[in-house]
């Protein structure tokens, strides 16, 4: 689900991910998330369904306090909004932050 | 105008505004400051968080790689979020809305931000608050240490209110600047207390809540004399305290006059009186108050003020600088009671769980011999200046003592080879103040050269006190009958094996012990430099027949209430003017 609205120089675009390690969004899956925004000029912001954070804010994205399966709305705004938004699903949903899934923890004990 | 009620532990009176040194370990009270001050916490704000970033990124470089990766993430972690612009702004949106000081807006900021975690369902997540309280601790530390620092160098007079002070902090006081002390907790026989009473500053501790009642500037009226502290008084309460000032000073004006004379009881019998001091300099105090040496010079600050351990001619010089002007009267150099309260918890790993049981004094210094051994080589160096005495602290049995002189006449042989002179004969003593120590003093006086009883742990010891904890501080009594008979054995197995004997605890420098003390055979006495005149003055206002019967009437009580009501009754008589 990928909405893109292009206008002059303001692109807003919208993507939902879901949280796939399953230590969730600690520490350092934050850092990793505030880490990749920060390289791009676009505002993010990152909501669950109780509040809406600054993407690049350490401090606020870990207070989402995303859990295993909870599912974030990113939002980006500027001209590197959709490249930003690539960026951040990879790293949240291909990469699951190099950390492992449920899945891949369980098999780690046998 | 609020005025608050605690423990006088260090006499005369200070009118001063207050400084106040929060503490990172406890909660940081809210405290609000001025509109015009709002400016200089956020740029107190800004430089904790630079001065926490570079720390950070100092201990990161140091991390080695192989050590994985885990800490350096941890680190990585904090460092977002102390360059976090969201966090920083949270924080400064405080200070300039609620009008707070940095400490509190930076605690509050943070605890919230950990509360959000603590309610989260998901453990690992919820642990994560402790992080926080982690650049919490690391941003109060910045805010904090820079206070400290301030106290050490002061331009104003102030009165410096806390929590609670380690030796450390106060060892680092000007006296010029520092007119009072006063702390929530403390005890009569805490560092703080015996720290502010060597160096002349009025002091009171046990206040239970002052550092939450007061706000930084507040004028305060710190009365060392009763134990009072008023906050923000009105201006006939200082009208009031500026005159008894006066009568105060004007008390101990007096009693400097008498310094010259001898302390000779009425009926002619001659006690030595001696100083207690902490630093070279406090000598020439002693010396103007009519000391006649010192009877115990502690060590230990040469640990505590300094970030490097103190090398051998670091303790040569403070010794030599004392000795010199005592030229030939006694300097008994205490060799260093580390541990429990002081310095070696701060090097440890994990703190012990009982550290006044644990590895302190003389013990520490028997498992760390390098220490130990630099420090008696100072001594010994010092010994041909003057007539200087080794004493060493908590000896609980005859094999350390034992142990302690054996490494002292190994360290002569080093000297000797060495080529260095020393006192070949210097005198060696031996604190009593364990009971083990009390009750086979008998024992110990056969291989010693003196013995100085050390009241302020002997009454803790035996009475299973803690001094510092003022909820059983009242407990804590060298009035205690159990306490009086083992000084009364101390004295009698010393007098029996002619060795010299005298107290340096407090309980030598308290105007109510002193009849009773010269009753049981004490000669000489140790104390802090500003009660040498008071004490004088009672020894030369009394006969040794009264004093006798004091001590022969207090042996017959059992009870310390009924003990020190008799005393005080018995002083009150000799000198009112001190009660």
């Amino acid at each position: 689900m990928q909405t893109g609205q292009d206008s002059l120089e303001k692109t807003v675009c919208e993507t939902t991910v879901e949280i796939k390690n399953a230590d969730g969004l600690h520490m350092r899956p934050a850092m990793q998330f505030v880490d990749i925004a920060g390289q791009f000029e676009c505002d993010i912001s990152v909501s669950n369904n109780e509040i809406i954070v600054d993407g690049k804010s350490i401090m606020q994205m870990s207070m989402l306090a995303a859990s295993c399966g909870t599912k974030l709305k990113i939002k980006a705004e500027g001209p590197d909004a959709q490249e930003a938004l690539n960026a951040l699903r990879e790293l949240v949903e291909d990469k699951h932050f190099d950390e492992p899934t449920p899945k891949e923890k369980n098999n780690k004990l046998f | 105008m609020e005025i608050k009620k605690g423990i006088a532990v260090s006499p005369g009176i200070s009118i001063a505004k207050s400084l106040v040194i929060d503490a990172e370990d406890y909660r940081i009270p809210k405290r609000p400051i001025q509109p015009p001050q709002r400016l200089t916490e956020i740029q107190r704000i800004k430089n904790a968080f630079n001065g926490a970033i570079d720390e950070l990124t100092k201990l990161e470089a140091i991390q080695d790689q192989t050590e994985g990766s885990k800490i350096k993430d941890i680190f990585a972690v904090h460092l977002r979020f102390l360059r976090d612009r969201n966090l920083k702004k949270k924080i400064t949106d405080l200070i300039r809305s609620e009008l707070v000081t940095a400490e509190y807006a930076v605690s509050t900021t943070m605890r919230e931000i950990a509360s959000h975690f603590t309610k989260v369902k998901d453990a690992y997540i919820s642990e994560r608050a402790a992080d926080i309280y982690d650049i919490e601790r690391r941003l109060l530390k910045q805010l904090l240490g820079k206070r400290r620092e301030d106290v050490e160098h002061l331009t104003e007079e102030v009165a410096v209110i806390a929590r609670e002070l380690s030796p450390t902090q106060t060892a680092g006081f000007n006296k010029d600047f520092v007119k009072g002390i006063a702390t929530d907790a403390g005890g009569r026989t805490s560092h703080t207390a015996i720290v502010a009473r060597s160096l002349g500053i009025p002091a009171v501790v046990a206040l239970e809540d002052l550092t939450e009642i007061i706000t930084a500037g507040n004028i305060v009226i710190i009365d060392g004399n009763r134990g009072i502290v008023i906050v923000n008084p009105d201006e006939q309460t200082i009208q009031q305290y500026k005159e008894y000032n006066r009568e105060f000073l004007a008390l101990e004006h007096k009693l400097d006059a008498i310094r010259e004379k001898p302390a000779i009881t009425r009926d002619g019998t001659k006690i030595t009186l001696l100083g207690n001091i902490e630093f070279p300099d406090e000598a020439e105090i002693v010396l103007q108050k009519g000391g006649e040496g010192i009877g115990l010079y502690r060590t230990e600050f040469l640990y505590l003020n300094r970030a490097t351990e103190p090398t051998e001619q670091d303790h040569y010089e403070a010794y030599a600088e004392t000795v010199s002007v005592f030229k030939n009267r006694p300097v008994v150099i205490r060799t260093m009671d580390l541990g429990a309260d002081k310095f070696t918890q701060s090097k440890r790993f994990a703190p012990e769980p009982n550290p006044f049981l644990g590895l302190r004094s003389i013990r520490f210094c028997l498992q760390n011999l390098v220490l130990f051994k630099t420090q008696l080589h100072a001594i010994l160096r010092a010994s041909v200046l003057g007539q200087v005495k080794i004493m060493f602290p908590l000896i609980t049995n005859l094999q350390e003592m034992m142990q302690a002189k054996f490494i002292l006449r190994d360290v002569m042989e080093d000297l000797d080879e060495e080529s260095i002179p020393y006192n070949r004969d210097i005198k060696i003593g031996i604190m009593i103040e364990t009971p083990s120590a009390a009750l086979t003093a008998f024992t110990l006086a056969r291989d010693i050269d003196f013995f100085s009883l050390g009241t302020n742990d002997l009454v803790q010891y035996t009475l299973a006190v803690d001094r510092g904890n003022e909820q059983v501080s009242t407990l804590y009594s060298a009035a205690d009958p159990a306490v009086l008979r083992l000084i009364r054995t101390v004295i009698q197995d010393a007098y029996k094996a002619q060795i010299d004997l005298s107290v340096c605890g407090e309980m030598a420098s308290e105007p109510e012990y002193i009849m009773l003390l010269l009753g049981l055979g004490v000669r000489t006495m140790s104390i802090t430099s500003p009660m040498i005149p008071e004490i004088k003055q009672i020894i030369r206002s009394v006969t040794m027949e009264d004093c006798n019967s004091v001590a022969r009437k207090i042996l017959t009580m059992n009870s310390e209430r009924q003990i020190s009501s008799y005393l005080r009754n018995a002083a009150r008589k000799i000198l009112p003017e001190a009660f």
